[in-house]
């Protein structure tokens, strides 16, 4: 259930990919985080992720949940962006004979659901291959 | 520390229990337990579930479950780490007990999962996922688990009839076992033809939705005076969480928390994989017993899928896993699956597991999992 604030708090991540990467070990975070999950330094720095990768592994979602009724069956894999943090999202615009792993692909913006007639369109990061 | 034993075990039936409400369930389920070990009164609860609130609107229920069986006043807790909230329950009664703090200590797990629809059964289980970053994108459970299943056959060669091998298997358990939901035996041509759910799984990779409960009874093992049937114990207890984010891994094949729960029960123990002798995993998908089978050091890296297909894990195999059917087989009301691996290795341990008995088992292991591997909880249990 995506209400409005807990939707526009994710914005930042969804819309501009904003992830932090830690000063100190370099491990890169998204989304970004408070204390680094390797060296448990605090000290962050914003950075924006990757725009392009290749997919590491990917699945067919045929049974879906209640807001992706419309859209099954689709894609959703795990990318590998060229910054090297993984990334998961539904893969489109491609046949599902295509997909394979280690193909490449891009981050394009694109809406994720709808909340139904009186909810909030929800956007984010789709792949799209290259 | 004292020595914990497990001095009684109940089950009933599973499957979707329309007429029966989730107090019913867990009442007469634990009262079993309490009869098994021959007592009435217990010191403290835990009880395991996921989501009673998503399941049947109903949070609170540890205080509710001991009213009803007759326990108020006790202090009485609900364990939550997703699928592995029984495993956990288990975990904290069995610490009560080793320090003293209880002597007899009930543990049980509940789930009643079909009094809502699939899709709210799926959204309740879906939040065992990162609801930000994977749940947002349409990713289910099954979903999520195709994810590992394809990067293992990618990785390691594991094939499509290898996974139908582990439903297949835990199948042909289940259809020994009474209480198990689906006590029938199917083919690898029936799982490669059922309907596909996320490839590359299908809907026969997959555990069930089930209404169900599981009790044991935990007591300090040099205060047992009777000795009507061979005591178990509980001799190694291990615990470990990870990402529960799938994507945030360094390796997707790989289940880390279930690696380190079972370093940490098998230190404890003073034993390692190869002095087990029949095991409870959790098979929430085929996939995941093959992987499970890995990270607790049975087989080695990416071995799992051939440690089926040559029989070794099944019942008459060198290590017999999943005995009583498995999630898979034997349902998998996912807050009491815990607990029920634990009922199937005492039984199994004390000689009484009927059709499916397997022959000089001493030493056993249950395993089980929250999420996509979020957590993991390892016991191993020894008869004396």
């Amino acid at each position: 259930m995506t209400t409005p604030s807990r939707y526009w708090r994710e914005i930042p991540q969804r819309y501009r990919l904003e992830a932090n990467k830690c000063k100190n070990c370099k491990t890169i975070f998204f989304p970004p985080r408070l204390v680094c999950a390797e060296c448990k330094k605090r000290d962050l720095v914003a950075i924006k992720l990757a725009e392009q990768g290749e997919i590491i592994t990917y699945t067919i979602i045929r049974v879906p949940p209640r807001q992706f009724v419309d859209q099954a069956p689709y894609a959703v894999g795990i990318v590998k962006l060229d910054d090297g943090v993984n990334l998961m999202g539904q893969i489109v615009d491609c046949e599902f004979e295509d997909l394979k792993i280690g193909i490449r692909v891009k981050i394009e913006f694109r809406k994720i659901f709808d909340e139904g007639e009186s909810g909030i369109l929800c956007y984010g990061y789709k792949f799209v291959p290259e | 520390m004292r020595e914990v034993a497990i001095i009684g075990v109940g089950m009933t039936k599973w499957g979707e229990l329309w007429e029966k409400s989730l107090r019913d369930i867990y009442v007469e389920t634990a009262l079993l337990a309490l009869e098994d070990a021959g007592i009435d009164k217990v010191d403290s609860m835990y009880v395991g579930s996921m989501s009673s609130g998503l399941f049947v609107g109903q949070e609170h229920i540890a205080s509710l479950l001991a009213d009803y069986l007759g326990q108020a006043n006790i202090p009485s807790s609900r364990i939550e780490s997703a699928c592995a909230s029984g495993g956990l329950a288990l975990r904290l009664g069995y610490l009560e007990v080793a320090s003293g703090v209880s002597d007899v200590v009930l543990v049980g797990g509940i789930e009643k999962m079909t009094d809502v629809s699939g899709h709210e059964a799926t959204y309740a289980l879906g939040t065992a996922a990162d609801q930000e970053y994977e749940g947002y994108h349409g990713m289910t459970f099954p979903g999520l688990y195709a994810l590992i299943a394809r990067a293992h056959m990618e990785k390691y060669g594991t094939t499509r009839e290898q996974l139908a091998m582990v439903a297949v298997k835990n199948h042909h358990n289940g259809s020994k076992n009474p209480l198990a939901q689906f006590p029938f035996q199917i083919t690898v041509d029936s799982v490669l033809n059922s309907v596909m759910v996320a490839d590359p799984l299908r809907i026969l990779d997959c555990s069930p939705i089930t209404d169900g409960a599981a009790a044991v009874v935990l007591y300090p093992a040099e205060m047992v005076k009777k000795k009507d049937k061979p005591m178990v114990k509980i001799t190694g207890s291990g615990h470990a969480t990870d990402t529960i984010a799938l994507s945030s891994r360094k390796d997707i094949t790989w289940l880390e928390a279930v690696y380190k729960a079972a370093k940490q029960a098998y230190k404890e123990a003073n034993k390692g994989p190869k002095d087990i002798d029949i095991i409870e995993v959790h098979d929430c998908f085929t996939i995941a017993e093959i992987c499970v089978l890995e990270a607790l050091g049975i087989v080695e890296k990416g071995k799992g899928g051939d440690a089926v297909e040559e029989g070794m894990t099944s019942l008459k195999g060198k290590i017999p896993v999943n005995a009583s059917g498995g999630l898979k087989a034997k349902g998998h009301p996912v807050g009491a699956t815990g607990v029920a691996q634990v009922v199937e290795i005492v039984k199994q341990l004390q000689g009484n597991a009927g059709e499916r008995q397997v022959k000089k088992a001493r030493v056993g292991l249950a395993q089980n999992m929250g999420g996509s591997g979020g957590s993991s909880v390892v016991h191993i249990f020894e008869r004396e």
